[in-house]
């Protein structure tokens, strides 16, 4: 087993267990603290995966920006003391196992998968690309060309989503 | 090559994910999982991108700002519903029931 294989085992080990205490954590902030974590295992494993601008994106956005809403919500509604439990019963434990775990078997199926030859590129040309332009252009090259539109269009998004959180949470326009 | 490995912790974390929605009663708590069910897809598009070329870096890029506005809108909605009813308990927000 090659280095880069047991640092990805290592971390894909955490990011599950995080996963699975946040999903059985009592406490909101719990979980969500459970999330950060994941999200971090998550940001070394993209990282290995040639894809460095979008591990720094998913430390900064993700488990900076996006948690600290979460966490701010959660202390704004008073949630992080407990209030008894908020999980199903026995029969939806056995519910969530069964869907859980038949769908677990089908994306396992499918992870099989192998993409067709013509199209994959020859070993290490993401690394080639990325050493070439840096962490940045490698990924600025084709946003900004390819995918200009798109990008113009999740500006939009994100304004249409900033004005629709302040008309909600506000009290009264 | 760590495509297959990357594919089956993507599957077992979208697994986790939606076996929390079905588990938790807390509207946030199931916020946090479909975060979480987002992230696997992340995974999958990276992993993917290392071999078939940086588009699915991009793909990534674009669900990280969806994922961003989702959170913003769904929270401010949370907000909304705790205002009227006092709690954020599923079994409780029964608003459109007729």
């Amino acid at each position: 087993m090659s280095q880069t294989e047991a640092v990805f085992w290592f971390f894909a080990a955490v990011s599950v267990i995080s996963a699975f205490l946040c999903i059985t954590r009592r406490n909101p902030v719990a979980s969500a603290l459970w999330l950060v974590n994941t999200l971090f295992a998550l940001a070394a494993i993209f990282i290995l995966l040639d894809a460095h601008f979008i591990g720094a994106l998913q430390v900064l956005v993700y488990a900076g920006a996006i948690m600290v809403l979460f966490l701010f919500v959660i202390m704004l509604l008073n949630l992080g003391r407990d209030t008894g439990t908020d999980m199903l019963g026995w029969a939806g434990r056995i519910v969530m196992l069964a869907v859980g775990a038949l769908l677990a078997t089908e994306l396992l199926v499918l992870a099989r998968v192998v993409p067709d030859q013509r199209f994959v590129l020859p070993a290490g040309t993401l690394a080639r690309i990325t050493e070439e332009q840096g962490a940045v252009g490698a990924i600025a090259a084709p946003l900004f060309r390819d995918y200009l539109i798109p990008f113009e269009i999740t500006s939009v998004l994100l304004l249409a989503a900033v004005v629709g959180a302040v008309v909600l949470a506000k009290r009264r326009l | 090559m760590l495509l297959g490995p990357s594919l089956g912790l993507s599957a077992v974390l979208f697994s986790l994910g939606v076996a929390g929605v079905l588990f938790r009663r807390n509207a946030i708590v199931i916020f946090i999982c479909i975060e979480l069910m987002l992230n696997a897809v992340n995974l999958s598009f990276i992993a993917f991108a290392q071999q078939l070329g940086r588009s699915g870096q991009v793909i990534v890029f674009f669900v990280m700002a969806v994922a961003a506005a989702e959170a913003a809108v769904g929270l401010a909605i949370m907000i909304a519903i705790y205002r009227h009813k006092d709690t954020i308990d599923v079994r409780e927000i029964n608003l459109l029931r007729g």
